[in-house]
C-alpha cells in the first residue's frame, strides 16, 4: 500500500526524523495563511502517490503568502501528468505547504528489503534528488549500504557509518545518523515495504531534514496497523482494481483488449504472456483463486465486461482439487446470472473430469469458444478478439 | 527414488481442525502418506477422523514420532506455527499458508538459522513424490512416479506443467512448490543440489517468475553444478514494473526481477528455456535423454 508524502512524514516525525515546518490543505486561502505562518516564503507541493511531481509542475516555490494562494489554486484541481502516471495525469485535491530552506547539500537514504541477504537494508547516495535505481546504473559504488539485522534493527554505530560515507562531520553527521535511525525504526515498527528520503536535506546551517518522504508498506501486515490503513487514498487506485477488491479478486488492470480470468497467479501470469505471444494483448491480470468458485466467476465476469476496451475473455483454468466439471458448472451459471454477455469467451479447463467438463461447456446456452490446451486457447482468443472468432 | 519425501514421511498438520486443514490432511492420507498427527492449540486429546489431535508439535513429536509438519495456520500466527515446529525437531516443515508478513519471515529465518529443519514456502502448495506420499495441497492423481523434478514459485502453473508431463509419458520424481513470497524457506539452488544428489531425477523443469534474483543465482549454480537437462520458463514477461502479480514477491522493482533479464540468465546457463508455457513438457521430452554440452 502506498500513501501521500505528508503522511509518510507525519509517520517518521513520530520516530524522530525532522521535516520542514508546513501543513497540508486542499484550499487555496488556507495555503497562504499557512505560508503567511511560516513567513511568507513557502514550497507549495502536489500531494499526488505517484513520483516526479516536479517535473510535471506539482512543487512550486512561492516567494509571498498571495503567491502561495496563486500558486496552490493553479495545482489544486489539476491533472497532473508525470512520468509515473500516465498520460491521463492523477487529479490533485490537497498540497502540503512548506517552509523554504536554503540547501547546502541533496543527498539520499531509503531502507528497504534485500530478498537475496534476507534482511532489510539502508541505501544511502550523495546524488540526492536522483532516482536510486539510476545511480545504481551508473556508478553502483556511489552507493553505501548497511544490512540491518532484524532482530536487533539498526545498531547506532551503522547509522554513524551511512552519515560518515555520506561526506559529514560534527554536529551534521550526528544528526545525520540520528535520522536515519529514525527512518529504520519507522521502517521496522510499520511494516514497511519501502521508507525513502530524497532528497536529505543539508542546510547552510547543518541542518538535517527530510525535504521528501515516500513511504510503502507491506500489505499482509496491514492487518495490525489499523492506522496505517486508514490513511488509504482509494482515489489514488484505479477503480476497477478498487472494485475487485471489494471481492477479494487479484486484479491489475492492463491496456490490452483480450480480458483473462485464471486460478493462481503465476497461471495467469503465464496466460498473459502466452496471449502476448500469439500477438494479442492482455486486458488484465486476474487470479480468482486456486479453487474458482461461481460466486468469485461470476464477480469477476461482471468486473472483466464492464471494461469498453475488451473484446474478448479468454478463462484459463486448471480444476485440480475442484474438478474441472464442477467449475464449468460454475462458468455457466455466472454466465446466466449475469443474463447477457456480448464479447466471445474463449474457456480452456484443464484436470480432473476435463470432457465433463468441456461437455457441459458445449451443452450451456451460451456459445462458448472451447479450446483444447494453453496455446490453442491463445490463438483461439487473438482471433476472436480480432473479430475473426 | 525422490527428495526430502517419501514412504517413511510420518506427517502432524498445524491447524489440522481447521477447514482446509481437515480437508488436505485427509487428501494427504488418501494420496498414501502416513499422517500421525495434527495440532491445533487448545484441541488436544480430540481426533479428526481417527488422527489424533495434540496442543503442540512437541507432544505430537514425542508420541507419534512424526519428522515433518504441514502448516494450514492463518497468516498472523503462521509464523509461530513454523519456529514452533523447528523448536520440537521436526526435520522438514511446509508452510502452505499466504499472506504472511515479510517482517515475520525475517523473524523465522533468523531463527530457522540455529534448527535443523528444512522449510519448504511459505504460500506455496507443496511437495509430492509421485506414488510415495504427498504433503500440500496439489492434486495427487495428476501426477506419475517417473524422473523428472520439477520446482516452481507456483501452485497451478506447476499443475500445468505436471499435467503436460505425465501425458507425455514423463513421470516426476519430486515437484517442489517454493512458493510465491520474496522470503522463503528453501530456494531453487537447495531444490536443485537435492535433485544432483538424486540418482535417479534425470531432468529437471524449473518454473520462475518475476521478483528478485533467485532464478539469476540459480542458473549460475547450474552453469556450474548440474549437467543434465533444465527446461525453464519465467511467468510474467508481461507484467507492468512496480505492480505485485498476485503473488507478494512477483515484482519488478526498479527495473530489476525482470522476465526478459532472467530468461537471458537461463538462456547463458545452458538451460532449454521456453517463450511459451505450453511448451514445457514437450521440451522436457525433446531435451531427454541427452545431455546438455
Amino acid at each position: 500500500m502506498k500513501i501521500h508524502e505528508y503522511q509518510a512524514k507525519e509517520i517518521l516525525r513520530r520516530y524522530g526524523v525532522a521535516t520542514p515546518r508546513g501543513r497540508v490543505t486542499g484550499d487555496a486561502e488556507e495555503a497562504e495563511r499557512i505560508c503567511a505562518e511560516l513567513g511568507g516564503h513557502c514550497v507549495v507541493k502536489a500531494q499526488i502517490h505517484a513520483g516526479g511531481r516536479g517535473k510535471g509542475g506539482g512543487v512550486k516555490l512561492a516567494r509571498s503568502a498571495g503567491e502561495a494562494r496563486e500558486v496552490a489554486g493553479r495545482i489544486l484541481g489539476m491533472r497532473l501528468v508525470t512520468p509515473q502516471t500516465g498520460p491521463e495525469g492523477q487529479r490533485v485535491r490537497r498540497v502540503l505547504v512548506e517552509e523554504a530552506l536554503d540547501i547546502a547539500a541533496e543527498l539520499y537514504v531509503s531502507v528497504t528489503l534485500d530478498r537475496q541477504a534476507g534482511k532489510p537494508v539502508v541505501m544511502a547516495s550523495a546524488a540526492g534528488g536522483m532516482d536510486i535505481e539510476e545511480v545504481a546504473a551508473r556508478d553502483p559504488g556511489a552507493i553505501l549500504r548497511q544490512e540491518v539485522d532484524p532482530l536487533l534493527g539498526l545498531l547506532p554505530f551503522q547509522a554513524r557509518a551511512v552519515a560518515r560515507g555520506l561526506g559529514l562531520t560534527g554536529d551534521t553527521a550526528a544528526r545525520a545518523a540520528k535520522l536515519v535511525g529514525g527512518l529504520v525504526a519507522a521502517y521496522l515498527a510499520t511494516d514497511a515495504s519501502l521508507a525513502e528520503v530524497n532528497p536529505l536535506l543539508v542546510t547552510g546551517e547543518g541542518d538535517v531534514l527530510a525535504l521528501d518522504a515516500k513511504m510503502n508498506f507491506d500489505d499482509n501486515a496491514l492487518f495490525r496497523h489499523r492506522d496505517i490503513l486508514e490513511m488509504r487514498d482509494l482515489e489514488e487506485e484505479n477503480p476497477m482494481e478498487v472494485e475487485a477488491g471489494k471481492y477479494n479478486l487479484n486484479y491489475i488492470k492492463l491496456d490490452g483488449n483480450i480480458a483473462c480470468m485464471v486460478n493462481g497467479a503465476g497461471l495467469a501470469m503465464a496466460t498473459m504472456d502466452i496471449i502476448k505471444l500469439y500477438g494479442g494483448e492482455p486486458a488484465n491480470f486476474l487470479d480468482v483463486g486456486g479453487s474458482a468458485s461461481q460466486d468469485a466467476v461470476k464477480n469477476a465476469f461482471r468486473l472483466l465486461v464492464s471494461d469498453p476496451k475488451v473484446r474478448a475473455v479468454l478463462i484459463n483454468i486448471f480444476g485440480g482439487i475442484a474438478r474441472t466439471d464442477r467449475i464449468a458448472r460454475g462458468v455457466v451459471g455466472a454466465i446466466e446470472e449475469l443474463g447477457h454477455v456480448e464479447v466471445p469467451v474463449v474457456v480452456r479447463l484443464e484436470g480432473t473430469n476435463v470432457e465433463q467438463g468441456r461437455e457441459v461447456l458445449r451443452q450451456a446456452p451460451f456459445r462458448f469458444i472451447v479450446a483444447e490446451h494453453m496455446a490453442d486457447a491463445a490463438a483461439k482468443a487473438v482471433a476472436a478478439a480480432r473479430g475473426e472468432g | 527414488m525422490a527428495i526430502w519425501v517419501n514412504g517413511e514421511t510420518r506427517l502432524v498438520v498445524q491447524g489440522i481442525t481447521g477447514k482446509e486443514g481437515t480437508f488436505h490432511a485427509l487428501a494427504c492420507r488418501d494420496y498414501g502418506t502416513k499422517v500421525v498427527a495434527g495440532v491445533t492449540p487448545g484441541k488436544g486429546g480430540s481426533t479428526v477422523e481417527g488422527i489424533p489431535v495434540f496442543d503442540a508439535v512437541a507432544e505430537a513429536r514425542q508420541a507419534t514420532g512424526c519428522n515433518a509438519s504441514m502448516i494450514f495456520v492463518p497468516p498472523p500466527f503462521a509464523a509461530d506455527a513454523i519456529m514452533e515446529a523447528a523448536a520440537a525437531g521436526v526435520e522438514l516443515t511446509v508452510c502452505i499458508t499466504e499472506g504472511i508478513p515479510v517482517a515475520d519471515m525475517l523473524r523465522v529465518k533468523a531463527f530457522l538459522a540455529g534448527h535443523p529443519t528444512r522449510l519448504i514456502g511459505p504460500n506455496c502448495p507443496g511437495i509430492i513424490s509421485p506414488g510415495m506420499a504427498k504433503i500440500g495441497i496439489m492434486p495427487g492423481h495428476i501426477h506419475r512416479p517417473g524422473a523428472i523434478g520439477v520446482i516452481s514459485r507456483s501452485g497451478t502453473l506447476t499443475y500445468e506443467a505436471v499435467w503436460q508431463l505425465t501425458n507425455l509419458g514423463l513421470g516426476q520424481s519430486t515437484c517442489v512448490g517454493i512458493g510465491g513470497d520474496p522470503i522463503n524457506g528453501t530456494s531453487f539452488i537447495d531444490v536443485l543440489e537435492a535433485f544432483a544428489a538424486d540418482g535417479t531425477t534425470e531432468g529437471v523443469v524449473m518454473i520462475g517468475e518475476i521478483g528478485g534474483s533467485a532464478e539469476e543465482e540459480a542458473a549460475a549454480w547450474i552453469a556450474a553444478n548440474y549437467s543434465r537437462p533444465v527446461v525453464g520458463f519465467i511467468a510474467g514477461r508481461t507484467a507492468p514494473p512496480g505492480r505485485r502479480m498476485g503473488h507478494a514477491g512477483a515484482i519488478v522493482a526498479g527495473g530489476k526481477g525482470t522476465a526478459a533479464e532472467k530468461m537471458e540468465a537461463m538462456r547463458a546457463a545452458g538451460l532449454h528455456v521456453v517463450e511459451s508455457p505450453a511448451e514445457l513438457g514437450a521440451t522436457m521430452k525433446k531435451a531427454l535423454p541427452g545431455r546438455r554440452l
